[in-house]
């Protein structure tokens, strides 16, 4: 599989390391273009709808960690906020409306829920956080679930259409590919842009000290409010692509073990790490999908893996990766003396 | 004679045509010819092995292989190779996994899925595919208001054998006045709404109808509600007719009850304690029935899996019947999807476990349908409890006893169709 | 009437099945500062545990009450490795802890599955609670009635327990300050084990004792966590007094809402939650451990 995991020098943490632009620029480039190429290069149909699958869940992941990675909020009700941009599509949709006032309603709706999960959830940071953001969660799940007059329950709501930007067709597999690949790499820029950005130093800044942020004049509440609206707005979009993608919807898109999942793409590739949750991401679609197939105990699996990588890796397999391959680095060129373990200054998830 | 030859001549030229093709299939992006009646048959089943609806997953699954077993994995004279896919249970899952066995697996014909909103997210999908699908999930208007072509149904519709159950309700056990409760999805509207229609058409009313969730821990404030009736009918499918049977039973309730093809199913036999005796269901198989597949069939299930089985695994074992039916209709040819289709619709059998089989003009089947009490008599196989027939329904339509037209004509059962009347 | 007097028995039946299942969930929450997001998974897994001492699969068949002890001893003790292994390693990193506990219950629910498949085991009524009692033409099951003098039983035996002996007062010192807990000598980290357990072997006991309720199937783990959750965050984290008056308020919304407003069930269920985390942080209870 073309994975985006082969040129991690676009990891932020890296890039200060090796200090090249050009370097940076040429792996974007080739990473961009291996993206591209991917539908090309993989013969069955099945495997670009799995590619698609991990584009618009690291969109997902993306937007969680906006929270989790950058403000140290760790959020399990996220799916919640996905599943109410999808409803709203599905449901205007599925009423006759057209697809770019059920997508702009879509959005709308996700980010009147963001402000809403926000204004609730931000009086609280730690566990309370998680526990606030998985309560609205499971409001959002419990209405998808029991208010069958709108959400036809357990029965779903599909969408018989794509849209069709400037009169292409999103039907086939191959252009869908394409449409969450422009989607995923809009995604992925405004990331990077929101991370280098004075606001985004001042988000990790709220995330490490808030009180020292507080006592320089910040207005912690405020910042992490706009991440967080930031954060809702990539997790409709990924919700509007789900929607799109398997052209239905129902409760378990939102159920708390969605949420998890999300969390555990996060975590696992590496929290607060631009790569970390498109890895993640793809480690995670490819075992519900892929090795399912040959391995019935596939949630086992995903159990284990999970619970391995918080014991053995806590800082996710982007950061593990570069922190291996950097002692070995280290160890080859120990002799010149020059770095000490620069690793180690690796963005971690609050602990 | 003539067909050996031919076949014989065939299979020798598809060793080499089939690496050909397949040397060409990897270089360009068009379909594999469909040649070699010696390439496998693909058989794909999409089912539940995690989850909340694993129970009946699994069945799906064993009945499968229970029939691939007894066969040696050959049908309709072609080797069988068989790709089980888990949904999760999920409607998304589905739609993956469904695009897995089509686009990955290749498979000729797809067996499955279970629940409905599965089938409705998978439905869009298999028609552009021409994909034949032997369904279990029953979603009716599938095969009534806006049929697909490449579905084929050989269990039966949600209100299928509902409708049986109306009618015996009101005209045999002379019942009145009764209290409709299940599961709020499609399924559970479609069966009650077809018990209501024929309750009702055979002087019946219904005083009221109650939609716990799917998933209810405890019935007891459903149950709660159940009054001013002289039956209650249960639609109830999964784990949740032993729980709603058995707070039926704590609440001192004494109605008789009544349910549909999954509330009284004989895999729950053995779950079943007291709470269930007199209930009384209908079902499109059961185990009484005497024919020799049937037989075949459980004497598979108890070696193989050491398991009493129930109608999930009866139904894809039927299903699978069909499906070699078809190929062996077809001469072992499944590559001309529409043809291959014309011969699963004009499957006609007698010796199934369900007995006697055929399928209507919009591919859903018409069959005997059993009535059944539970109670201690005959019981078998180290079971308590014994499903009783009581009475049976031959050759029963999707339709029931109305013309087509006029029952197309009413829209598809719903929460609130048909309506609560004054009763 | 016989319907509200129906639904009134029932909530505070199911409340006291919440507060066998919250009670150490509490504890460890208040305790280790931390949501034990396997509690639902050892609820299901003392059900299914209990199942198989009672239905003879283990080779002999047990009277129910020593079934379902034997299966609270047994989920204590993988409550008690589970701290040990997992939670252990991760001593502080109070988000990672909740990580493993979400991992880990994936891993039983699938174990579950694997180990007693996927079909749904109801469990027998002990046969000397199996009549009813008869009030005003409505019929309350003798079981029901038994499962809330157990509850109250349960109540007394850990009140006196955090009260009078002297492993509830370090537990009580550790959840009113664990740094000044460490800091009189207590060994928090063997006290983390002994909770951690004790909360485990009451969630599995719930379970079996749930059995012939709620019978015993795949997801079960799903459907009692957040009941446990809302129990807590209602009652406040630590507090016995909260588990037990959050466990009947939400065994009363629960069935009401079921029936009164089916549309909005989980919206009325989770709603006092939000409300709570956000009005009072600390639960209606939070700060008094008793």
């Amino acid at each position: 599989m073309n994975s985006p995991a082969a040129s991690p020098v676009t990891n932020p943490a890296t890039s200060e390391l090796t200090g090249g632009g050009a370097v940076r620029r040429v792996a974007i480039a080739v990473a961009v273009l291996a993206l591209v190429a991917v539908p090309y290069a993989i013969e069955q149909v099945y495997y670009v709808n799995i590619a698609s699958q991990i584009l618009l869940y690291a969109v997902f992941a993306l937007g969680l960690n906006v929270l989790v990675g950058y403000a140290g909020l760790v959020s399990l009700g996220h799916a919640g906020l996905f599943g109410v941009a999808a409803y709203v599509v599905a449901y205007l949709l599925a009423a006759g409306h057209g697809h770019a006032l059920a997508i702009l309603a879509g959005l709308a709706a996700g980010l009147v829920a963001t402000a809403g999960f926000a204004a609730l959830a931000l009086r609280a940071t730690g566990i309370s956080f998680i526990m606030i953001t998985l309560a609205l969660g499971e409001i959002i799940w419990g209405l998808a679930y029991r208010w069958i007059s709108i959400t036809g329950g357990d029965n779903g709501i599909s969408v018989s259409t794509r849209p069709m930007p400037f009169g292409l067709s999103l039907d086939a597999p191959r252009a869908f590919y394409d449409a969450t690949l422009i989607v995923f790499l809009l995604a992925v820029g405004a990331v990077a842009i929101f991370v280098r950005s004075p606001f985004g130093a001042a988000l990790c800044g709220t995330r490490d000290q808030p009180r020292r942020m507080n006592a320089l004049g910040y207005h912690v509440l405020m910042i992490r409010f706009w991440a967080f609206m930031f954060s809702g707005l990539l997790t409709s979009v990924a919700g509007i692509l789900f929607v799109y993608y398997t052209e239905f919807i129902s409760p378990q898109a939102l159920a708390l073990t969605a949420s998890a999942e999300g969390l555990l793409m996060v975590i696992s590739g590496g929290a607060g790490t631009l790569l970390g949750p498109v890895v993640g991401a793809a480690l995670v679609v490819i075992v519900k999908n892929v090795v399912s197939a040959y391995i019935t105990r596939w949630n086992f699996m995903l159990g284990a893996i999970f619970v391995a990588i918080v014991v053995f890796m806590p800082e996710g397999l982007v950061p593990g990766a570069v922190r291996l391959t950097r002692s070995a680095w280290q160890s080859a060129s120990r002799q010149k003396g020059t770095t000490r373990n620069a690793a180690a200054s690796a963005p971690r998830p609050q602990s | 004679m003539s067909r050996k030859l031919m076949s014989r001549k065939v299979s020798r030229r598809a060793v080499l045509a089939g690496t050909a093709v397949g040397a060409a299939a990897a270089l360009t992006r068009f379909p594999a010819p469909a040649v070699a009646q010696a390439k496998p048959f693909k058989l794909g089943l999409l089912t539940v092995k995690t989850g909340p609806l694993a129970q009946g997953g699994i069945q799906m699954e064993q009945g499968v292989i229970t029939y691939l077993k007894e066969t040696n994995y050959t049908i309709g004279g072609r080797k069988v190779d068989f790709v089980s896919a888990d949904t999760g249970g999920n409607p998304a899952g589905a739609k993956t996994k469904a695009q897995e066995l089509v686009e990955r697996d290749n498979v000729d014909v797809i067996l499955g899925p279970l629940a409905a909103f599965e089938l409705y997210a998978i439905n869009e999908y298999v028609q552009q595919q021409k994909m034949p699908v032997l369904s279990l999930a029953a979603a009716d208007n599938l095969t009534q208001r806006t049929p697909n072509p490449y579905l084929l149904r050989a269990s039966a519709t949600s209100s299928q054998a509902m409708q049986p159950m109306g009618h015996y309700a009101a005209t045999e056990l002379k019942l009145k006045r009764a209290f409709c409760i299940t599961e709020d999805f499609a399924f559970g509207y479609e069966q009650i709404g077809g018990f209501q229609a024929a309750f009702q058409k055979d002087g019946g009313c219904v005083v009221n109808k109650l939609w716990p969730p799917l998933v209810t821990p405890d019935y007891t404030p459903y149950v709660a509600q159940i009054s001013d009736c002289d039956v209650v009918c249960q639609g109830f499918a999964g784990s949740n007719p032993l729980r709603f049977m058995k707070a039926y039973a704590s609440a001192g309730l004494k109605y008789p009850v009544v349910t549909g093809e999954t509330g009284a199913d004989d895999a729950l036999l053995k779950s079943y304690g007291d709470e269930a005796i007199g209930l009384v269901s209908c079902c499109p198989y059961t185990l009484d029935v005497q024919t020799d597949a049937n037989h075949r069939f459980i004497d598979g299930m108890l070696k193989n899996y050491n398991a009493v089985p129930g109608q999930y695994a009866a139904l894809l074992y039927v299903n699978c019947q069909v499906v070699d039916a078809a190929l062996k209709a077809t001469g072992g040819e499944s590559g001309d999807r529409e043809k291959f289709m014309a011969a699963l619709k004009a499957v006609n059998l007698t010796d199934t476990p369900r007995g006697p089989l055929k399928f209507d003009h919009l591919n859903n089947v018409v069959g005997t349908f059993y009535i059944r009490r539970i109670g201690t008599k005959g019981a078998k196989y180290g079971l308590k409890l014994w499903n009783e027939v009581i009475k049976t329904y031959d050759n029963v339509s999707q339709f029931w006893t109305w013309p087509e037209a006029e029952f197309l004509a009413h829209p598809v059962y719903s929460r609130d169709y048909p309506p609560l009347t004054k009763c | 009437m016989t319907f509200w007097l129906l639904l009134t028995v029932n909530s505070i039946t199911f409340g006291g099945l919440l507060f066998l299942l919250s009670a150490g969930f509490s504890l460890i929450f208040g305790l280790m500062r931390i949501p034990n997001l396997t509690h639902g998974s050892m609820f299901m897994v003392g059900a299914y545990l209990g199942t198989s001492l009672l239905g003879g699969t283990s080779g002999f068949t047990l009277n129910f009450w020593v079934a379902a002890l034997i299966a609270a001893v047994e989920v204590a003790i993988l409550g008690a490795l589970m701290e040990r292994l997992l939670l252990r390693r991760l001593a502080g990193q109070q988000l990672a802890q909740v990580l493993v506990t979400l991992g880990v219950s994936f891993m039983a629910a699938d174990l579950c599955l694997m180990g007693w498949g996927g079909d749904p085991i109801s469990v027998a009524t002990p046969p000397h609670l199996a009549g009813f009692v008869r009030v005003d033409g409505a019929a309350f099951p003798l079981y029901r009635m038994a499962v809330i003098l157990i509850a109250v039983v349960f109540a007394v035996a850990l009140w006196l327990m955090l009260e009078r002996t002297r492993l509830g007062a370090m537990i009580r010192a550790g959840v009113d300050d664990p740094q000044m807990a460490r800091v009189v000598g207590i060994r928090v980290s063997q006290l983390f084990t002994i909770v951690f357990a004790l909360g485990a072997g009451l969630a599995g006991f719930a379970g079996i004792i749930s059995g012939p309720i709620l019978s015993v199937y795949p997801g079960l783990d799903q459907d009692m966590l957040p009941l446990a959750l809302v129990v807590v965050i209602l009652g406040g984290t630590g507090s016995l007094l909260g588990s037990f008056v959050g466990s009947i308020i939400v065994g009363f919304i629960y069935n009401f809402g079921q029936a009164l407003l089916p549309e909005l069930a989980y919206f009325v269920l989770f709603l006092p939650m939000v409300l709570v985390l956000v009005l009072r942080p600390q639960g209606l209870f939070g700060g008094q451990i008793l």
